[in-house]
């Protein structure tokens, strides 16, 4: 029944060599801090360098309750099927130099990665050693709803001291992962990847895999961080607009420019630095449970084709992934495979998983993903050999949002050569108009072909939702018979979020009819990127004309964007669906869905 | 391993040509098997209990705006601090501003429901009391409390005490950032009251003005000390009832002090 547990090497003896010792980890960690400390000068207030960079030397994680040493892994270890046996505790760590507890599963953050197969049944028992209920939910699985593990809509937690067992079939094949539903322990370390293994063998093969999991740690009491947004929103956020910035305008613009701008903004009361809500200031980004100073490094020979299976794990944090000297070959998303695509970067959501290909070299690459609104970076390496590091460049300067990004093309847009009636019209909900709503995009864009805020133009091949393709088209090739409109809305300044203007302590479950096709249709009233996942089905995600582009857990959407997709409601059951991003989730924007 | 790459290229050829099939994306999905259990109908509550997840929680926050040494003659304390407690929609909303002169104080305290009306602006009603040296005065307040175009604070309070007294009081402060830590903020305060109180120095009509310009540093966001120059002005009877006491109708001094919330 107890699943068997390994280190991360596997089967074939040259994956066996990822494995690296602490010793030779601590040694290129030292290299790097050095290294990182160059790029690292625009963050500079409190002196938190460290804390941005992470300890080097690694991460010691002291086992709770066996009280023996565990060096922070450098790779998450491996469980494979179909029987597993999840322990979740409280785990001592050491980030940044500061003693906290994380939440772990078998004494590991990040947990476990599940391998399993493709139409296997599987067996998860999970034993709660916390003193509060937990949860687990298995992100982008099509399982019966008393599977899907959110407390309160598939079951009723785990509580403390008691052991749950999941048990599905699973029909699906890819790159998934798996995490806590309850309250915030996601935050604090309750996360893990998932590979199911295609029957048949992989579409897309390749020579060597390594699993990449960015997440954001954070020293402070998540709790804390959610009642800090609640009593000053911008709190995080070091990247506003001075005084000195609107001189620099003045300059180059003149100052009428210059002040209309900001007339502009301070009217609405938006900000455009409102890139993220928590940014560097409280977290330190990782890869496979690594500060950028420990340098998480997957090794390969050189040639070979390297699959590298991409998961955004964070709870606020989206990540701008590049290899310098790589070029990415996007072959499958969320878990399914994509007509290949190859791109020089991507943007990767909450939530979010890609899995790239890359062919490397004899020389190591720096896997450099940076935080959305630039205030810090998770990174690694891949290196033919234990200890070889390549330069880390210097992050890109933070983005402003515009007018655009707000669907409100107020300036600089010659209305007269755009065909107004072919806009999508903006459809407010009656609650939009309310006190909770800060604001409503009356234009929004509906091109998928936009890589997003910071990413324009920075002369870098990135990837869009344009470029996918999802092998094998829809799963139901019935048109959509009706059509759910459902706008993202919020008030940053009063931190809180909402779907259509209403929380979800105020709202309606969505219903849905079992076995309808129909279309969601998702408008983003806010001025920040929502990661948005529906549980239990799959959101097919479609262009302008109704035309399938691809099948996704997790769909994010740009600020003032306005983009569809289909489902067809086969899952029994009532589900969750909401913004993926953690504290937005808690601050309302959330919804049931009932399929009946 | 050349044969193992050789398999996987065949593989992926095979996926290639396997992928024009059009209807392999309903092959390949498998609709989930209906729950076998489902869980009890629970009011809100016990499900924001059972999902950690809670939209309506409250919080609160404790402000101190201005806790600060005057360079006045003689030298005095002043203080200006709120504090709420609440949901997104309805707060308790209590503040508090004084000043303490060598051993006089004078006080006012408020505590009033604050309901969001809008987007921008929420209105704040409840009961005034002037504290201090003085009789305490009661008074009932109405007023309107939010954040004006341009980002500036901005609170506007009526009041009506007893016998049929009034008062109107007017505040507002915008901060300008210099850098992302320092912080220069213009603060103005304006009273006027329907008649004469000589005993609180206070004259009918616009009263007194104070306007504010102080320069903090934030240490952290809930830390942060300042310098500054205080203008205070007395107007009409105002004026005249301050002279009397022996005291500066139109006055300028340094002000430093701390703003720290929690």
């Amino acid at each position: 029944m107890c699943a068997k547990q390994e280190t991360s090497s596997r089967a074939d003896d040259s994956h066996a060599s990822s494995e690296m010792t602490n010793h030779e980890i601590r040694c290129m960690a030292h290299e790097s801090a050095r290294i990182g400390m160059q790029t690292m000068d625009r963050f500079k207030p409190f002196g938190r360098r460290r804390f941005v960079q992470g300890l080097a030397g690694g991460a010691l994680l002291l086992a709770q309750g066996r009280g023996r040493l565990l060096a922070a892994s450098n790779s998450p270890s491996e469980l494979t099927g179909p029987d597993f046996h999840l322990t979740i505790d409280e785990l001592p760590v050491n980030y940044t130099g500061a003693a906290r507890r994380a939440v772990a599963i078998n004494g590991q953050v990040p947990a476990p990665l599940l391998r399993m197969r493709q139409g296997d049944v599987v067996t998860i028992r999970v034993t709660n050693n916390l003193r509060e209920q937990t949860s687990i939910h298995w992100h982008g699985f099509i399982l019966p709803a008393d599977m899907d593990g959110v407390p309160g809509l598939s079951f009723n937690g785990i509580a403390p001291g008691t052991t749950f067992t999941y048990r599905f079939k699973v029909n699906q094949s890819g790159t998934y992962w798996y995490h806590s539903h309850s309250r915030f322990q996601e935050q604090v370390g309750l996360y893990g990847p998932i590979i199911v293994e295609r029957r048949g063998g992989e579409r897309h093969g390749a020579d060597r895999e390594h699993t990449l999991l960015f997440s954001d740690w954070t020293d402070h009491d998540p709790e804390h961080i959610y009642a800090t947004l609640k009593r000053q929103s911008d709190y995080y956020n070091f990247g506003k607009r001075t005084f000195g910035d609107f001189l620099a305008d003045v300059r180059k613009q003149g100052f009428s420019k210059a002040a209309a701008d900001r007339r502009m903004w301070g009217g609405m009361r938006m900000n455009p630095t409102d890139l993220a809500d928590v940014s560097a200031y409280a977290y330190t980004y990782l890869l496979n449970g690594a500060t950028p100073a420990t340098n998480w490094t997957g090794l390969f020979k050189p040639g070979e084709r390297v699959r590298l299976r991409l998961i955004n794990g964070s709870s606020m944090s989206f990540f701008d992934v590049r290899i310098p000297g790589l070029k990415l070959t996007v072959v499958a998303t969320d878990g399914q495979d994509v007509e290949p695509v190859t791109v020089d970067e991507l943007r990767i959501g909450t939530a979010e998983v890609y899995d790239v290909v890359v062919t490397p070299g004899d020389a190591a690459y720096t896997i450099f993903a940076q935080s959305m609104d630039r205030s810090g970076y998770a990174r690694g390496t891949l290196a033919p050999r234990a200890g070889m590091t390549a330069e880390v460049p210097a992050m890109d300067t933070r983005a402003l949002l515009t007018m655009n990004d707000m669907g409100m093309h107020h300036e600089g847009m010659d209305h007269s050569s755009m065909d107004m009636s072919a806009m999508p019209k903006a459809n407010h909900a009656p609650a939009e108009y309310g006190p909770i709503v800060d604001m409503r995009t009356d234009m929004p864009n509906t091109r998928l072909d936009d890589p997003g805020v910071g990413l324009r133009d920075n002369g870098r091949r990135v990837l869009t939702y344009a470029d996918l393709a999802t092998l094998g088209g829809p799963i139901d090739r019935r048109a959509a018979a009706r059509e759910v409109e459902l706008h993202l809305t919020g008030h940053m300044e009063r931190y809180i979020w909402s779907f259509n203007g209403q929380k979800f302590s105020d709202a309606e479950p969505l219903r849905f009819t079992h076995n309808e096709r129909l279309r969601i249709v998702l408008v983003n009233d806010t001025m920040m990127t929502h990661p948005i996942h529906l549980h239990g089905m799959w959101s097919e995600l479609t262009d302008m004309a109704g035309s399938f582009v691809a099948r996704k857990h997790t769909v994010v959407v740009q600020p003032g964007q306005r983009l569809s997709y289909e489902v067809t409601a086969d899952a029994l059951g009532s589900w969750a669906y909401h913004c993926h991003l953690l504290y937005h989730m808690e601050a309302g924007m959330f919804r049931e869905v009932v399929v009946a | 391993m050349k044969s193992a790459w050789l398999v996987a290229c065949a593989i992926a050829l095979a996926g290639r040509a396997f992928a024009q099939t059009p209807d392999q994306g309903e092959r390949e999905h498998v609709p989930p098997d209906p729950p076998q259990t489902r869980v009890h109908e629970m009011a809100y509550h016990e499900m924001a209990d059972m999902m950690g997840m809670d939209d309506r929680k409250r919080f609160g926050k404790v402000m101190f705006d201005r806790l600060e040494w005057r360079d006045t003659e003689p030298s005095s304390v002043e203080w200006e601090a709120s504090a709420w407690y609440g949901g997104d929609i309805d707060k308790l909303w209590v503040e508090t501003e004084g000043e303490h002169v060598d051993s006089a104080d004078a006080a006012r305290v408020e505590a009033a429901w604050n309901h969001i009306v809008s987007a921008w602006w929420s209105t704040r009603l409840g009961v005034r009391w002037d504290v201090g040296d003085e009789p305490t005065q009661g008074w009932v307040a109405f007023g309107v409390a939010g954040l004006a175009p341009g980002f500036v604070e901005l609170e506007a309070t009526a009041y009506v005490g007893d016998g049929g007294r009034t008062a109107l009081r007017l505040s507002t402060e915008y901060d300008l950032l210099l850098t992302q830590q320092l912080v220069l903020q213009p603060a103005l305060e304006i009273n006027a009251y329907g008649e004469d109180d000589p005993e609180r120095l206070i004259g009918a009509g616009l009263s007194d003005l104070e306007l504010g310009l102080r320069l903090r540093y934030e240490f952290r966001r809930e830390f942060a000390p300042y310098l500054g120059v205080n203008w205070s002005k007395r107007f009409g009877d105002s004026a005249d009832f301050a002279r009397a006491a022996g005291e500066d109708p139109d006055e300028i001094c340094f002000v430093a002090g701390l703003r720290a919330w929690f």
